[in-house]
């Protein structure tokens, strides 16, 4: 049942939703305090283009990607290289994709913090990087930790993205949900259906976890 | 309040009713699975079906094993336009077909091609080029066209060095999208794609390198009774459509 091509899949698949989780933090975290906070006029755009993904169908993400980075695109021009068809494009286009459900639930963290604790960092005179790492991260932390848990769980089930830019390229590009469309097409249900169990599986293992993570968090506040 | 707003919901609903199409019950309408080669070669064969006839026919596009599986799973389609002859056989063999109604519409050619006007000189000799970053097919388990793909750059000894640099399509209708935008300089499609709207470079790739793209057409169980289908299939075989089908760079049975 788990050949050598399978077992490539489901490896490839992990490192692409690992890495698109990182680098969404690295991002996200920065981006969401700045949503939480700052007072800026462009403030509310740039929250609604992060929560575009949400809305937007992933093929229609996926064909302007495939333009945006196409061969004379200024992006291709800019890195000097090709993006469709590489690992390195699925990380942009999951990036893209995956941001809302990394970004938002931060910002909410960080915007239920409120100025309270803030203020008393101050007071103790903690400077704003001292107060940021000290006290708001490990306040959000059940925000990260759900941002990163769905950020996760959605890219490792994105599908039309990776259809429209990724040219399903064995230990590539062609991740589980490619490999679960191609078995069904060719008639192999019994591969198939083990795939997609095991999503069906990780899903509900998700959901779960996020669940646990807020009642353990609720119950450590009074 | 809510009063209101459920009366205002329900006018809604009236109203978006009231706007939808009343079928027209004196001519049948058949829908119909077509392969994603044969896509504008069965828009036109459909408009000019329906002026003559006036009958309607609804398209679905998809590749052949998609479709066949949408098929086997009661999707409600009354005829299969497939691009290869194993799955209408299948259909039929299973019972999702009628039987006797296969026959061979169309024979697909297996073209090279790249949006690039200078990349391809008539020959394949581009796909021994070292420095070519990729070569677009379609799914050579699904789509027959990628199989050809496969076949032809095995005849011509370069399948070994090309491996590596295949980017696959879930289709030819996506195979070629890749070829279009650039992202990949070359790619095999169907020489119906290419045909009349042909602004890059091609090569024709000669029939005895591939096993031939018999497409077969099948009524299906649905629409047994369906006389849009049936008059559709009699159409296909017809010299009009014969005509138009080769006019989109398809061959068609006893041309060889």
């Amino acid at each position: 049942m788990f050949d050598a091509a399978l077992i490539e899949t489901i490896l490839l698949t992990l490192q692409l939703a690992v890495v698109t989780t990182l680098v969404l933090l690295i991002i996200g975290i920065p981006l969401a305090w700045w949503l939480a906070r700052s007072t800026a006029r462009g403030k509310e755009i740039v929250a609604v283009l992060v929560a575009l993904p949400i809305v937007l169908p992933p093929t229609v993400l996926g064909f302007y990607l495939l333009i945006a980075m196409g061969p004379n695109s200024p992006l291709t021009t800019l890195i000097g290289r090709s993006l469709p068809f590489t690992f390195e494009g699925l990380v942009v286009g999951s990036v893209l994709y995956s941001m809302p459900f990394v970004v938002n639930p931060i910002r909410t963290a960080f915007e239920a913090m409120g100025e309270r604790h803030w203020e008393a960092a101050a007071t103790l005179r903690a400077g704003p990087l001292d107060a940021f790492f000290n006290v708001a991260l490990p306040l959000a932390l059940p925000g990260i930790l759900t941002g990163a848990i769905l950020g996760f769980a959605h890219t490792m089930g994105e599908f039309g993205v990776v259809l429209m830019i990724g040219g399903s390229i064995p230990g590539e590009t062609k991740v589980l949900s490619i490999a679960i469309f191609d078995f069904v097409e060719t008639l192999e249900w019994g591969k198939a259906h083990v795939l997609a169990g095991a999503m069906l599986a990780l899903s509900f293992a998700v959901i779960f976890a996020m669940r646990m993570v807020e009642t353990r968090f609720k119950s450590e506040r009074p | 309040m809510p009063r209101t707003l459920v009366r205002f919901c329900l006018g809604l609903v009236a109203g978006a009713l009231a706007c939808l199409p009343v079928k027209s019950v004196r001519a049948a309408e058949a829908t119909v699975a077509v392969a994603a080669n044969f896509t504008s070669a069965a828009k036109q064969l459909g408009a000019a079906f329906e002026k003559s006839t006036g009958h309607r026919v609804v398209f679905s596009f998809g590749s052949t094993g998609q479709l066949f599986t949408q098929i086997a799973h009661g999707a409600p389609f009354d005829v299969f336009l497939a691009a290869d002859e194993a799955r209408p056989q299948r259909a039929a063999a299973e019972g999702l077909g009628v039987a006797g109604t296969r026959f061979t519409y169309a024979i697909g050619v297996l073209v090279l091609w790249s949006a690039d006007p200078a990349r391809i000189d008539g020959t394949p000799a581009v796909l021994s080029d070292p420095n070519l970053r990729h070569v677009a097919i379609a799914n050579p388990a699904t789509a027959p066209y990628g199989a050809a793909a496969i076949d032809t750059m095995k005849a011509l000894g370069v399948l070994e060095a090309l491996e590596p640099r295949l980017v696959e399509g879930k289709n030819v209708g996506q195979t070629y999208q890749f070829v279009a935008t650039g992202n990949a300089p070359v790619g095999f499609v169907a020489a119906s794609q290419v045909k009349n709207n042909d602004t890059g470079s091609s090569w024709t790739v000669p029939d005895d390198m591939y096993r031939p793209l018999r497409q077969d057409a099948v009524l299906l169980t649905r629409g047994r009774n369906n006389e849009a289908a049936k008059t559709f299939l009699a159409y296909l075989k017809g010299s009009e459509a014969l005509k138009v089908i080769e006019g989109f760079g398809y061959k068609m049975p006893g041309e060889d």
